[in-house]
């Protein structure tokens, strides 16, 4: 399973923690969502609507939407968009979580 | 009221930045909106924070990576808004003008513009191979998103499969960190280098520095130790018992098929017009063959066949980052001269090194075309492989309607391909390839999906923001 580590270079980033799925998570400033998830080793963090097949972060630059997960309640968030921020709630978004009502 | 401004430019790469510089050196009221939440873009991903607060980290990102800063700091001045996503640029009004819509911390807005900079990049092409859906396949650019944003590197085995410039730099910066790579499966086809040979003298000539830059890559990697397979076919990757990538199979120069255990595989295939913006404003879009995707007509300096829409950088079609720098300075020059702020000889004056940068760009461009040739196996991917991620269409089911579809729009009815959140950049090509294919035309004709409003997903509570914000 894919994991990623920190490179261990002298930096200065303040430490962010938040929530996800309840538990509580480090990051770093300047990780978004998905970098964060990452670095968490958080594996898959969503489900397809069609199939409910496993899906992970794939080009984090915006394009994809397989890195979707629900923030503070709100759902299909885009993880590799999204700057962490301390005490945030992050959820794995399963299936068409809120698709119909919400987004169009 | 809604405020006018002279000019909107949307991303904030080395396009929409070396733009807003050149807009405020020539006095325009101009507004750089970027969806990422710090400027730079793909190329120059998080650069001022990694300079200010991680300045080793440059020391394997590269002298390249670096004079993105400068880039940023010489954008300040005029207002740029980062974490503000556009999803419309709407017809041009009776003056001209056009609304441009974004959302930003929750909720919408919008400006008129006199006239609108599409600067918003490329993406890596859609590789539909099987397994690329599977948690633990990512595209290149992502691995570098990561260890520039976030100071991250794939821990395990890694493997990096495709053709281009792209992988060999990613090596490069992953050997600079030492991070071990397992495998690099190169996908360029044999006998490229002799073929673009006759056309080096004119890339040498156009653009020394960046030819020389990848020269030195492709010798790094080639003495970096990491086992390189050539000529590599038929990648696919596959799962293990939870259900993440495991292995990857190939098939090798000589036919036969291997396989390498990963933990991660990054694919990269070219990199392509992220075409939204230009696709939204029904400016017209040619077939490029060599590059196997579409390009918005332009003019010289950048303008689109939408009155008063340009687009510079990697969006206009791939030249990289310089060349970027350069058509972003061409197109605001354009601009200012439209809105008569700008005599044509002092547009001219001005644009002279900026178009000698992009026709040397653009030589070295045709030595990659030939060198680096976008796969034709897009156009037949395997049965299984699955074309559209998000509605999970396969290339099998897209196969059996190709031949009856009318062009992708129609493929998008029978099969809802296209119609997921990401509302078909990551299928649009793919299925525009599969139809021409099937109905033995060309993608010209295929054509591409249409493009509406929003452009990126919107809550309603975004869009009664903009009811309120009228009201007010
Ligand atoms: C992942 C990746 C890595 C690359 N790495 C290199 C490299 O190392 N060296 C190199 O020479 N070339 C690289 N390229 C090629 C690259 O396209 C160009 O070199 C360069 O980034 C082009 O600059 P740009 O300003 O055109 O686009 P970009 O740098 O991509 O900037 C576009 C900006 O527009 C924003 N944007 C897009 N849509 C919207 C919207 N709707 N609303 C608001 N903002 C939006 C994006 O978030 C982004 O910040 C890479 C390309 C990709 C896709
Ligand atoms: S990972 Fe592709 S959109 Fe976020």
């Amino acid at each position: 399973m894919m994991r990623f580590d920190r490179l261990s270079s002298p930096g200065r980033a303040r430490r962010i923690s938040f929530l996800f799925e309840g538990q509580p998570v480090t990051a770093q400033e300047g990780d978004t969502v998905a970098t964060a998830l990452l670095a968490a080793g958080a594996g898959a963090t969503r489900s397809t609507p069609a199939s409910g097949s496993a899906r992970g972060a794939y080009c984090l630059m915006g394009v994809c939407f397989e890195c979707l997960v629900e923030i503070d309640g709100v759902p299909n968030r885009q993880g590799c968009m999204v700057p962490v921020a301390e005490g945030m709630s992050v959820r794995r978004q399963r299936g068409a979580a809120g698709v119909a009502e919400d987004v169009r | 009221m809604t405020t006018v401004r002279d000019l909107v430019i949307v991303g904030a790469g080395a396009a929409g930045l070396s733009a807003a510089a050149e807009a405020r050196e020539l006095g325009l009221d101009a507004l750089v909106l970027d969806e990422q939440p710090e400027p730079g873009g793909q190329v120059y991903r998080s650069v001022a924070r990694v300079a200010e607060r991680r300045p080793a980290d440059l020391a394997f990102l590269g002298a390249d990576y670096a004079r993105g800063a400068e880039l940023v700091a010489a954008s300040t001045g005029g207002e740029r808004r980062q974490g503000a996503t556009v999803w419309q640029i709407g017809p041009a009004g009776r003056d001209g003008s056009r609304e441009v819509i974004w959302s930003e911390a929750g909720a919408a807005r919008r400006v008129l513009a006199r006239t609108v900079l599409v600067a918003s990049g490329a993406m890596e092409r859609p590789v539909p191979v099987p397994g690329w859906t599977l948690p633990g396949v990512t595209t290149v650019g992502a691995l570098q998103v990561a260890l520039k944003q976030s100071a991250i590197y794939p821990a395990g085995r890694v493997v990096i499969a495709g053709s281009g410039p792209l992988p060999l730099l990613l090596a490069e910066q992953l050997r600079a960190a030492r991070v071990p790579v397992a495998a690099i499966l190169d996908t360029t086809p044999s006998g490229r280098t002799a073929k673009a040979l006759p056309l080096l003298p004119a890339a040498a000539l156009g653009a020394p520095d960046t030819l020389r830059k990848g020269l030195a890559l492709l010798k790094a990697r080639d003495r970096s130790g990491v086992p390189v397979w050539r000529h590599v076919r038929e990648v696919r990757a596959e799962a293990g018992s939870d259900g993440a990538l495991a292995t990857v199979r190939f098939r090798t120069a000589s036919g036969d098929e291997e396989t390498v255990e990963a933990d991660l595989l990054a694919l990269h295939e070219g990199v392509v017009p992220n075409p939204q913006l230009t696709r939204l404003v029904a400016a017209e879009h040619r077939w490029h063959a060599a590059q196997r995707c579409f390009h918005p007509v332009t003019d010289p300096w950048g303008e689109t066949t939408a009155a008063g829409v340009y687009v510079a950088g990697d969006g206009g079609g791939t030249l990289g980052a310089r060349a970027a720098e350069a058509s972003g300075r061409l197109a605001v020059l354009a601009a200012a001269s439209r809105l008569e702020r700008l005599t044509e000889a002092a547009r001219d004056f001005r644009a002279d090194p900026w178009q000698s940068r992009l026709r040397g760009e653009r030589a070295l461009r045709r030595l990659l075309d030939v060198m680096y040739p976008a796969p034709d196996w897009i156009a037949a991917p395997a049965d299984e492989a699955v074309v559209c991620r998000c509605e999970e269409v396969t290339a099998g089911e897209l196969r059996a309607v190709a031949g009856h579809a009318a062009g992708p729009n129609q493929a998008k009815a029978y099969l809802r391909c296209g119609m997921g959140p990401c509302q078909g950049r990551l299928c649009g090509l793919t299925v525009t390839e599969m139809i021409a294919r099937a109905r033995g035309t060309t993608p010209a004709e295929t054509g591409y999906y249409r493009i509406r409003a929003p452009i990126k997903p919107v809550t309603l509570d975004e869009i009664a923001s903009l009811d309120s914000e009228d009201a007010a």
